[in-house]
């Protein structure tokens, strides 16, 4: 007990509460311990290691087409984008550069990936903040994306569908038809999304204003993701980086300057017409050749350090392999957005109320196992 | 800023440490007692600006302990990758960079749960995942039969 | 794609119950015992935990698709004192292992305990070479379904809740007398 409580520290009128890790928001299983004076709260200590399953040590006894199927149960709704670093990174390792076709598809898929995880995130927002109704409109619809990943990958939500040079297998004949329909249904329906929740007076007088990052905060607290385009601070890899298909195909990047919990809200809402165009522009346009290239049944990477960075739907994810010749790597690195996002939290909240505590986390849009890895 | 470049104005700055060009980014090598002097230096410098901490990597070499930093620079968009070693393994301990990087806190934590090493300067240094009598599963030299049946 | 259900008069046919029925159970204890198990199984009410990737799926199950709440697990409680069943959905490792067990021994009796996912039921993946993982829920706490997957489909999860209320019908006051008797850790 007195671990739990160290660093919240109690004095007369404080006390101190537990919002243990079960409870009813659909996070995952984090433990923050609240200090509050009344209702205000003072001191905020995240304690984390409750799914702490040791990837990183795993990924040492492990060959490199086996260490894919663990990144899709790291941050499992942008599964497909997890898969998709660490074939780039191996990729890169080898020399190797994938057909055209499969940038295309590699990269169709990430923006369903996104819109998927978007979606889910809005219905759990919702949910959080009291309103049910999101919970089974937003799932309703996410339920579509999923159709589309079962019949192509195989998987609804775990795909694990790249492999190092490409692809498991070649895309499902009813793939560009079943997407666009998809597009155009849902390009109706995200209107019943601001309708439900954006324009509602409660919600907004309960998320606007409500836990400011500066730009200078994001850089220095490291915030990428929607999190950190909210705050103005541009940090799309897609643009600075580009990998696969994203410089062959116009999109914005979605920046406002307030850092406040209303505007990472919208931030998400806003990437998912964003993923809509970029599907837009290359779902007629697959071109031919093969799904995968030639490689050798055992992949062993050249001695050397290796780096390569993806945009998931919740910010940077590093993959840093270091390797010494062997068929296992030496040492493998997730450089996870959610671990980097957590730990301002005391410093978003503090001097809020313990209802605004709540809104705040579910805006940074945390996903545990991925912090925990 | 090109590979070259960068190489050339981190010499300038950085004068007695070790700087090669790998195959993606510049690396330079420098000793713990130099690390925070050299890394606020290449923070606030104008033409290298690296800015954002992006990965911070705890790394067991067989005999020594080293980490490895990836920094970016917002404005210019390069990367460079600074490394460090210390080579005792019982009491192992570097400098912090909260005072550089506030997001170090967690990174610095988190080597600390599954390497050991200390971070001196660091505000709260804790065991974060694991229970302050587990050992150091990271390290080369971690023993556990039942669970990690190795290659 | 079609998926095929369970049929009616598999669903039906319960082997205990018949044996039971068959062996001449007394006339009136066996009637208050069928309209107990009847009220029972068919409302039970989950409890909100969900570790990792199969809490999704669980939340899908019962979002609009795949309805939960036809089966009568119309809410989710978050507090375990308010909930008749348990569904543990995700990787447990050490750390996590006792507050599952100070959950399960606050739930009040009869509860019931689903092990859904590949994780749960034996360490999953991560069975292998992981040094914090418990290797199925078992270890733990007593479980009366084992639901297979990696996540399970929905379906796959109602086809698991509709075998735990095969199984409550089979109980008789004797038989869950001697169950909470042997699960009794406190």
């Amino acid at each position: 007990m007195e671990e739990a409580v160290k660093g919240v520290v109690p004095e007369n009128e404080e006390y101190v509460i537990n919002m243990g890790p079960q409870h009813p928001s659909t996070h995952g299983v984090l433990r923050l311990v609240v200090s509050l004076k009344g209702e205000i709260v003072q001191n905020v200590q995240p304690h984390i290691g409750y799914i702490h399953r040791g990837i990183e040590k795993m990924c040492e006894n492990m060959t490199y087409p086996q260490i894919i199927h663990l990144t899709d149960r790291m941050d499992y709704l942008s599964a497909h984008i997890n898969n998709e670093a660490v074939c780039l990174t191996v990729e890169k390792a080898l020399g190797i550069e994938v057909s055209d076709r499969v940038k295309y598809i590699r990269t169709i898929l990430s923006e369903l990936t996104r819109i998927q995880s978007h979606q889910l995130f809005w219905a759990t927002f919702g949910m959080d903040l009291g309103g049910l109704t999101c919970f089974f409109y937003g799932l309703r619809d996410r339920e579509k994306v999923l159709d589309i990943f079962e019949e192509t990958c195989g998987g609804r939500m775990i795909v694990s569908y790249n492999a190092p040079g490409g692809l498991m297998n070649d895309i499902h004949p009813n793939f560009q038809k079943r997407t666009k329909e998809f597009i155009k249904y849902f390009r109706k329906t995200i209107h019943e999304y601001d309708d439900l929740l954006t324009g509602n007076v409660i919600f907004q007088e309960r998320t606007k204003g409500i836990g400011k990052v500066t730009r200078e905060d994001a850089i220095d607290w490291g915030m990428t993701g929607p999190v950190g385009r909210a705050s103005g601070f541009s940090c799309d890899i897609r643009k600075h980086n580009p990998y696969s298909a994203y410089d062959r195909v116009n999109f914005n990047e979605i920046l406002y300057n307030e850092g406040d919990t209303f505007h990472r809200y919208k931030v998400r809402m806003d990437e998912m017409l964003e993923s809509m165009n970029i599907i837009d522009q290359l779902i007629d346009n697959i071109p031919e050749g093969p799904w995968t290239e030639k490689m050798k049944p055992v992949i062993k990477l050249p001695e050397g350090e290796y780096f390569q960075s993806v945009e998931t739907a919740r910010g940077e994810l590093g993959v840093y392999i270091v390797s010494d010749g062997n068929k296992y790597p030496y040492r493998v690195k997730f450089r996870s957005p959610n671990f980097v996002n957590l730990a301002p939290l005391n410093i978003m909240s503090k001097g809020s109320k313990i209802a605004d505590l709540v809104a705040i986390s579910g805006s940074l849009d945390l996903i545990i196992p991925d912090i925990d890895r | 800023m090109e590979k070259k470049q960068l190489a050339a104005v981190v010499a300038s700055i950085a004068q007695d440490s070790v700087i090669t060009e790998g195959l993606q980014f510049v690396e330079i090598t420098v000793s713990p007692e130099n690390l925070v002097k050299v890394v606020s230096a290449l923070k606030f410098n104008r033409e290298t600006a690296l800015d954002l901490l992006v990965s911070l990597t705890g790394m067991d070499y067989g005999t020594d302990l080293g980490i490895v930093y990836h920094l970016r620079s917002t404005t210019f968009n390069h990367m460079l990758v600074v490394k460090t070693r210390v080579s005792d393994r019982e009491n192992p301990g570097i400098d912090s960079l909260c005072s550089v990087y506030k997001s170090a806190e967690f990174h610095e934590r988190e080597v600390f749960d599954l390497l050991g090493i200390k971070f001196n300067g660091h505000p709260d240094l804790r065991r974060l995942f694991l229970d302050s009598t587990w050992g150091f599963p990271l390290r080369k030299d971690y023993k556990d039969d039942i669970n990690i049946l190795g290659k | 794609m079609g998926i095929k259900g369970i049929k009616k008069e598999e669903f039906r046919d319960n082997e205990t119950l018949a044996k039971l029925q068959e062996s001449g159970a007394n006339v009136f204890l066996a009637s208050i015992d069928g309209v107990i198990n009847w009220g029972r199984k068919n409302s039970l009410w989950p409890l909100t935990f969900a570790t990792s990737c199969c809490g999704i799926e669980m939340m899908a199950a019962g979002a609009p698709r795949h309805d939960f709440a036809r089966f009568g697990m119309e809410v989710y409680r978050a507090s375990p004192r308010q909930a008749d069943v348990i569904v543990v959905a995700g990787t447990i490792t050490n750390k996590m292992a006792p507050v599952l067990k100070m959950l399960y021994d606050q739930m009040s009796e009869p509860k019931y305990v689903v092990a859904m996912g590949a994780c749960a039921v034996s360490g999953g993946p991560f069975y292998l070479n992981s040094y914090n993982v418990v290797k199925g829920v078992d270890h733990i706490i007593p479980v009366d379904v084992f639901v297979p997957g990696c996540p399970p489909r929905p379906e796959a999860l109602l086809y698991g809740m509709i075998q735990l209320q095969r199984k409550i019908e089979t109980e008789t006051m004797k038989s869950r007398k001697k169950r909470s008797e042997s699960h009794n850790t406190l």
